[in-house]
C-alpha cells in the first residue's frame, strides 16, 4: 500500500515538474494579462481579515501568505 | 461609512499637495525623493454564532462580533545606487465582544473580558535590487490585547530570474508571546487575581514562542497563467492551550484544558491564476497541512473574477476546508480523567467548512467619485459554515489611494 503511495507522489512530482518544462518565456510586453492586478498569486486586500478569521476558527494555518501561528492567541 | 469618506477625502487631498510639491523639484532629484506609493484602507466586520464555546468545556454559546479596522502606508524611494526601497507601515486596530469570553466569570453580569480592543501595528522595510534581481526586507510587528502580548520578527529575500518569469523567495520569522493566564472563576486558586482593572491579586504569565520558515517558488508558465509553490514549516512552543477553556471530564469534575507544551506545523500550499479570454480570471488555492497534535486538513479556495468593464469586476468566491480533530479532542463531559493532554475546543475538532461569498472591485482609471488618487473600490462579503453548527458572516470593505 505505501509502495504505491510513493509510486502516486513520484507520478504526482513528475508531471508538476513536467508542467513547469513546458513553459515559455514570456516577454515583458507579453504580460499585459499577467500583470492584471486580479492576477496577484497573493490574497486580496479585502481577505485580509478572512485569514484572520480561519486563523481563530480552524486548526490549520500557513502557507496562504497569512500567519502561520504566533502573534494572536489563536490557533 | 461618512468617517470613512472623509478620511478618503483628506487623504486624497494630502496625496495632491505631496504631488504638486513634487513637479517643482528637479527630475533627478526627485527619482531618489521619499514619496507616497499607496494608502490601504480596510475595514471589516464579522460576526458569529454557534453552540460549542470551549470556555464553557463544548457547550454554551459562541456568539461574538467584530469590527475592525486598518489602515497602511507604502513609501518609496531609490537610493544612489538605484536600489528601490519601500517602507510599510501598518496599524489594525479590532474591536470584538463575545458572549462566551463573558463566562470566564459566569457570576458576574458582565465581566472585562466580554469586550475588548486588539491593537498589532507593524513596521516594514524592502529593498529591491533590479541589477542582481534580488528583494531583502526586515519586519516587526506589535499586538496587544487585554490578556496577550507579542513582538514578531521577520526577515524575508527573493531572487528573480533575469526574464522575471521565475521567483524564490524566502521568509524566516519568530514571534515571542506572552499571555495573561486568567482562569475560570471557580478554578482560580486562592490569592490568584482575575486580571481584572482594580483587582490586585497577582495573575501568572506564560509564554509562547513560534518559529517559521516559508520557502516559494513562483513560475510564469504562459502569457495566461502563473503558479506559485510555497512550504511554510512552523514550530511553537510554551502555554499552547488557552487558560481559561474549561474541559469536563466523565466523572462529572472539570479543569481547565492542558495541551502539548510544543507542536510543529506542515502546511504546503499552491496558487494559480489563469486570465481565460478577455474578461474572466479563475483563482484557485489549495493547501494540505499537517501537524504532530494528529491534525490533517485541505483547503481549496476558488474565485472566479469576471470583468464586466475593464475597469468593474464581479468575483463570486467558495472555499472548502476539512480537518481532523487532533487527538487530544473530546466533546463535553467526554474526557478520562486519566489523560494526560485534553480539549473541548471546537476550533481544532473534526469538522468541514465552507464559505461562500461575493465580492465586487471598482478601479476606474480617473480615479473614483471625482478623487484621482482614489484607487480602488471593493466590497466583499461571505457566509461561513462549519458542520459543528456554527455559522458566520464577514463584510469587508477596501479602498486603495495611490
Amino acid at each position: 500500500m505505501s509502495k504505491n503511495k510513493n509510486i502516486h507522489n513520484r507520478l504526482l512530482i513528475l508531471s508538476l515538474l513536467a508542467s513547469l518544462s513546458s513553459c515559455v518565456t514570456v516577454k515583458e510586453y507579453q504580460k499585459s494579462r499577467i500583470n492584471d492586478s486580479e492576477m496577484e498569486l497573493s490574497a486580496r486586500k479585502s481577505e485580509k481579515f478572512e485569514q484572520s478569521f480561519y486563523l481563530y476558527r480552524e486548526g490549520a494555518s500557513g502557507a496562504n501568505g497569512g500567519k502561520s501561528g504566533g502573534g494572536c492567541g489563536c490557533n | 461609512m461618512k468617517k470613512i469618506i472623509l478620511t478618503v477625502g483628506l487623504l486624497a487631498a494630502f496625496l495632491k499637495g505631496t504631488q504638486a510639491q513634487n513637479s517643482n523639484d528637479k527630475e533627478a532629484y526627485e527619482k531618489r525623493k521619499l514619496k507616497i506609493e499607496e494608502i490601504n484602507l480596510v475595514s471589516s466586520y464579522y460576526g458569529q454564532d454557534g453552540n460549542n464555546s470551549a470556555v464553557t468545556g463544548g457547550i454554551g454559546t459562541e456568539k461574538l462580533s467584530d469590527f475592525v479596522n486598518s489602515i497602511d502606508l507604502k513609501l518609496s524611494f531609490i537610493d544612489r545606487k538605484s536600489r528601490q526601497h519601500s517602507i510599510i507601515a501598518d496599524f489594525n486596530i479590532d474591536n470584538y465582544t463575545s458572549a462566551s469570553s463573558d463566562n470566564i466569570d459566569p457570576l458576574t453580569v458582565s465581566s472585562a473580558s466580554r469586550s475588548d480592543t486588539h491593537i498589532y501595528p507593524s513596521l516594514s522595510w524592502s529593498m529591491k535590487d533590479d541589477a542582481t534581481h534580488t528583494t531583502r526586507g526586515l519586519s516587526y510587528s506589535y499586538s496587544t490585547e487585554y490578556d496577550y502580548q507579542s513582538h514578531g520578527f521577520n526577515f524575508n529575500f527573493s531572487k528573480s530570474s533575469k526574464d522575471n518569469n521565475r521567483e524564490f523567495s524566502l521568509k524566516v520569522g519568530a514571534f515571542f508571546d506572552t499571555w495573561t493566564a486568567i482562569l475560570p472563576s471557580e478554578l482560580r486558586p486562592s490569592g490568584y487575581g482575575s486580571a481584572a482593572e482594580g483587582d490586585r491579586d497577582p495573575v501568572a504569565y506564560k509564554p509562547r514562542n513560534s518559529y517559521n520558515l516559508a520557502l516559494s517558488f513562483s513560475q510564469i508558465i504562459n502569457k495566461r497563467l502563473q503558479v506559485l509553490f510555497t512550504v511554510e514549516p512552523a514550530y511553537q512552543q510554551g502555554l499552547l492551550s488557552t487558560p481559561y477553556h474549561r474541559v469536563y471530564f466523565t466523572d462529572g469534575s472539570h479543569t481547565v484544558e492542558k495541551l502539548p507544551g510544543s507542536r510543529f506545523k506542515l502546511p504546503v500550499g499552491a496558487r494559480i491564476s489563469y486570465f481565460m479570454g478577455d474578461r474572466l480570471i479563475l483563482r484557485g488555492f489549495y493547501r494540505f497541512y499537517n501537524d504532530d497534535w494528529g491534525m490533517t486538513a485541505h483547503t481549496v479556495n476558488i474565485e472566479a473574477s469576471y470583468k464586466v468593464t475593464p475597469f468593474f469586476s464581479v468575483s463570486p468566491f467558495y472555499r472548502f476546508s476539512n480537518q481532523t480533530a487532533v487527538r487530544y479532542f473530546n466533546a463535553y463531559g467526554k474526557h478520562s480523567p486519566t489523560a494526560t493532554y485534553y480539549t473541548s475546543d471546537y476550533d481544532i475538532s473534526g469538522f468541514t467548512s465552507h464559505f461562500v461569498g461575493a465580492g465586487i472591485r471598482l478601479a476606474p482609471p480617473g480615479g473614483l467619485l471625482g478623487f484621482k488618487h482614489w484607487n480602488t473600490l471593493e466590497l466583499r462579503y461571505g457566509h461561513y459554515m462549519r458542520s459543528t453548527g456554527m455559522i458566520g458572516n464577514s463584510v469587508t470593505l477596501a479602498m486603495k489611494l495611490k
